[in-house]
């Protein structure tokens, strides 16, 4: 019996929850403004699928908790939950009814209200409501109930046919360009797929997963069962197609995709720098967007055609001198700050990030470097007499930069400096007494940080043709730190890995507008309740993930 | 004499020519100011006056920082949206509704109880919330797995009460009662900025003891130093975290109130300066310690009120005040040089971070 009470308490708490995020997520403006947006053309839109989202996913959590053989129960509960989410979403219906709820909430339109209720009365559409929301919630709780030889298919069918609905812009441009508009069409319409096409391509995906489970040895398995000389010749040969597709990677992408992987690129470089002095140093910098906006400045200054530029020099003579003016400033900020620690480190280096963008946007140094107006008239990059003035080109010349700092990061990890750095990431004081020199260690630390930081400002001042101050606020630091945590910290493909997710995926979700900040400020939470050590950890943090959570629940037992 | 060179420490000096640079340049900017003397005394009193009202708000916020920083050593990056979150809700449902009603003007301090009442309830919500969902489930993680997740949560609340309430800048109402100057030492001080002062003061006072007497603050401080010996000793830790982030959210919800009333509107994105500035306050008193914070915001709001005209004005520097936030820097700068532990705090940082 008390079982029992517990068991509904629970319910009800998840159930009320998930409709409390439901309504959220209503208020806020989200339902109503992708209920224009299709998701498969005229069977869903996106409105929905956020609205249904949360009844579904706690549906299938508390399924999972209840016992396997307990089916009725589960579907129970997942009807339960269904028809609780739809409770807050009712009141707010009526709610509406009474009060101009508008004059408030900016979000609580007619139209929402309108979809809220399907076009119904209140009355009406709120029992239409309730029974769509326990149908969602049963399905959802249902899906618990399938052998996971089905349910994996399945779970992996729907993942690929929303990503695909979701970047139908994208996709269907490419398709077109490879393809012709005929294929186009029988594929997407407008913005979202075709409802046949979803549905062959839901069914291929579950039908390719289902194969794949009988057959589970991967590529991997493969290549490590060879013997140690064939392993050598295949790791090479998957380098080699890896080499090639990054060369030919432009041409596949199309230009809006290219500009997004050069951003990716950009991200990557800083990523790379601040990984060695965050990652491998353990020196956690806030204001690392400071040598960003010296290189980008240094760059400006001495190619711009403009009034301000000396424009003596080429892209390629000013890099060096970008670079240079950046390791500079690494080492200059960096003598002030060697003797502090932890987070008295983070909130100077802060400072220093701010210092520079506000000395940039005053009139002091206004005559320089153009104050607030910025610098205009940076030319491209050329090769001889071709500007590399289109994404698809510079992609190579940011392919570059990042193989460079990649493979410099790769061989400095391992190195001497490398593994003086990871002492003194560890213990500072075991670090100094075993001999190593704080302070040649740590200024190195930031002037390498700060090198590739620099050449990635230069690459951008040289993109954008013109640089501003407020291009470098602190916000591009905390999305640099972002990256490279959620990547795995002093890991290098985490880099590469937390650029593609945090920079790639919101330059892709543009049509989201001003929720995409909402959906990146979550989707940092929920990454690092789920991953903590970061999507591609170093073997050296995994390790000690690993120790340390043995030992706490060694303390549990 | 050889040895004697190989024994200079260049770092030293180094930094020595660093701090006597910057001194140099501070005593030669005052000076020349005063001599130049473009502001009368009733200014530069307007300026302090200003700076105090500022540096309060600073330090009503920069408590929050500490306390979390004391218990959990993170920087709780999404502080300054507690301090949004509650007086933009208030305003919209309260303070305007209630100015174009007309109960404002007829119930002033009624009227400002409720919104002050308001704003803290939902700052204390938005930051319980986050504690359990962002932060509780990543406590044994490395160091800077939650310092990621607050980033994160401040973006969200940030974008959640946008889409809430609008994008637009929405004016905060006057109060009827708090308008107006009053004389002080020979001059006019506004009325806004003394009620500013006077609260921040009670509260700091109030925090202070209540920490330092009651049963709780003495939990909370057991668990600032050591979480498993206090869990031990039958002190609920999640308990005791959850007020301290509640209490430092309180703080901030009544922050907001008083920045509402002194600059008159609010704005999704108004947490962010403010919350930045009373983390550097934070520091500059030295974070982890009460009286600390109150310092370090009172230090920080002068130097960012007077600065600029004292310091830069007789250097020939155009448009001084832009730079404000340049000197606030570089006074953290130079003071964690001189002290790496803040103005008043423990040699605690050495052994924790």
């Amino acid at each position: 019996m008390r079982e029992k009470q517990n068991t509904l308490k629970i319910l009800l708490k998840s159930g009320l929850l998930s409709g409390v995020i439901a309504l959220s997520v209503s208020m806020i403006g989200m339902v109503g403004l992708f209920s224009q947006r299709d998701m498969i053309a005229g069977v869903l839109t996106l409105g929905q699928l956020l609205l249904f989202a949360s009844p579904a996913a706690f549906a299938y959590l508390e399924a999972v908790k209840i016992s396997k053989d307990d089916w009725r129960k589960g579907l129970l509960a997942g009807l339960f939950i269904g028809v609780l989410s739809a409770i807050p979403l009712i009141i707010l219906v009526i709610i509406s009814t009474l009060v101009n709820l508008r004059q408030y909430f900016v979000s609580v339109s007619d139209t929402l209200i309108q979809i809220l209720t399907f076009n119904q009365d209140v009355f009406l559409g709120s029992i239409l409501l309730i029974l769509v929301m326990a149908f969602v919630g049963l399905i959802a709780a249902g899906m618990r109930y399938m052998p996971i030889k089905y349910r994996h298919p399945i779970f992996q069918g729907l993942i690929w046919t929303f990503g695909v609905s979701l970047f139908s812009e994208v996709l269907s441009e490419r398709v077109r360009s490879f393809f012709g508009s005929f294929i186009t069409k029988i594929m997407f319409k407008s913005r979202a797929t075709q409802p046949l096409f979803a549905i062959v391509l839901f069914v291929f995906i579950a039908g390719i997963t289902y194969w794949q489970q009988g057959h589970k040895s991967s590529i991997k398995d493969f290549i490590d069962n060879q013997p140690p000389k064939k392993k050598r010749q295949y790791q090479l040969i998957f380098l080699g197609i890896g080499i090639l597709i990054l060369i030919i990677l432009p041409l596949i992408l199309g230009t809006y995709l290219s500009e997004v992987i050069n951003n990716v690129g950009l991200y990557i470089l800083m990523g790379l720098g601040l990984n060695i002095v965050v990652g491998f140093a353990g020196l956690l910098d806030l204001g690392y967007v400071a040598f960003f906006a010296i290189g980008a400045y240094t760059m400006a200054v001495l190619t711009s055609e403009g009034a301000l530029g000396i424009s003596a020099f080429s892209f390629w003579a000013a890099l060096p001198f970008c670079v240079a003016a950046s390791v500079s400033a690494g080492i200059l900020l960096g003598i002030p700050v060697l003797r502090m620690r932890g987070d008295y480190l983070a909130i100077v280096t802060l400072g220093f990030g701010e210092i520079i963008r506000i000395m940039a946007n005053s009139d002091l140094l206004k005559p320089f470097i153009g104050g607030a107006q910025g610098i205009l008239q940076i030319p491209k990059p050329s090769i001889g007499n071709i500007v590399l003035f289109k994404p698809g080109q510079l992609y190579y010349v940011i392919l570059i930069g990042v193989l460079i700092a990649a493979y410099i990061s790769w061989r400095l990890r391992d190195s001497r400096l490398g593994r003086q750095w990871m002492a003194m990431r560890e213990d500072e004081d075991v670090a100094e007494a075993m001999g190593i020199n704080l302070v040649n260690t740590k200024l190195l630390a930031f002037a390498i940080g700060a090198g590739f930081s620099g050449l990635s400002g230069a690459i951008f001042a040289s993109k954008l043709t013109s640089i501003f101050p407020h291009s470098f606020n602190l916000l591009i630091s905390i999305n640099v730190l972002s990256l490279i945590i959620v990547g795995g910290l002093g890991s290098i493909p985490g880099v590469v890995v937390g650029a593609a997710i945090l920079v790639g995926l919101p330059e892709l979700l543009r049509e989201f507008k001003e929720y995409r900040l909402l959906m990146y400020g979550g989707l940092l939470i929920v990454m690092m309740l789920a991953k903590p050590e970061g999507f591609w950890p170093s073997t050296i943090q995994k390790r000690e993930l690993h120790a340390f959570q043995e030992s706490t629940s060694g303390n549990d037992t | 004499m050889r040895q004697r060179f190989q024994d200079i420490d260049y770092l030293g000096v180094v930094l020595w020519l660093l701090r006597t640079g910057i001194i140099i340049l501070v005593i030669w900017g005052s000076v020349a100011t005063i001599i130049q003397n473009p502001y009368s005394s009733k200014t530069w009193m307007d300026f302090i006056v200003f700076g105090v009202a500022q540096g309060s708000l600073y330090a009503l916020i920069a408590i929050g920082y500490t306390l979390v920083y004391g218990v959990l050593f993170m920087i709780n990056f999404a502080h300054s949206e507690f301090f949004m979150s509650g007086i933009f809700t208030a305003t919209i449902l309260l303070a305007n509704p209630m100015k174009a009603s007309g109960f404002l003007d007829s119930h002033p301090f009624v009227g400002l109880g409720l919104i002050t009442i308001t704003a803290i309830i939902v700052s204390v919500a938005i930051a319980l919330l986050t504690e359990r969902v962002a932060y509780r489930p990543l406590r044994k993680a490395p160091r800077l797995v939650p310092l990621i997740t607050a980033i994160g949560a401040s973006f969200f609340w940030q974008y959640f009460f946008r889409g809430l309430f609008g994008s637009e800048v929405k004016p905060f109402p006057q109060i009827e009662g708090l308008i107006g100057k009053i004389p002080f030492l020979g001059t006019e001080i506004l009325i806004n900025q003394v009620v500013v002062i006077v609260v921040a003061i009670i509260m700091l006072i109030g925090l202070y003891i209540f920490v330092m007497k009651t049963k709780i603050g003495k939990s909370i401080r057991a668990v600032a130093e050591d979480k498993d010996t206090a869990a031990l000793m039958g002190i609920d830790v999640d308990r005791a975290i959850s007020i301290t982030f509640a209490m430092g959210a309180a703080m901030a919800g009544i922050a907001g109130v008083l920045y509402a009333m002194v600059f008159r509107q609010v704005h999704f994105f108004m947490g962010f300066i403010p919350g930045i500035k009373a983390f550097t306050a934070a520091v500059l008193g030295g974070i982890g310690s009460i009286p600390g914070a109150a310092v370090g915001g009172f230090f920080l709001g002068m130097f960012e009120s007077v600065g600029p005209s004292l310091f830069l004005q007789g250097l020939g520097i155009p448009a001084p005040h832009q730079l404000k936030d340049v000197i606030a820097f570089t006074m953290l700068v130079l003071v964690l040089i001189f002290r790496p532990q803040g103005i008043l705090g423990e040699r605690l940082a050495e052994k924790k971070a």
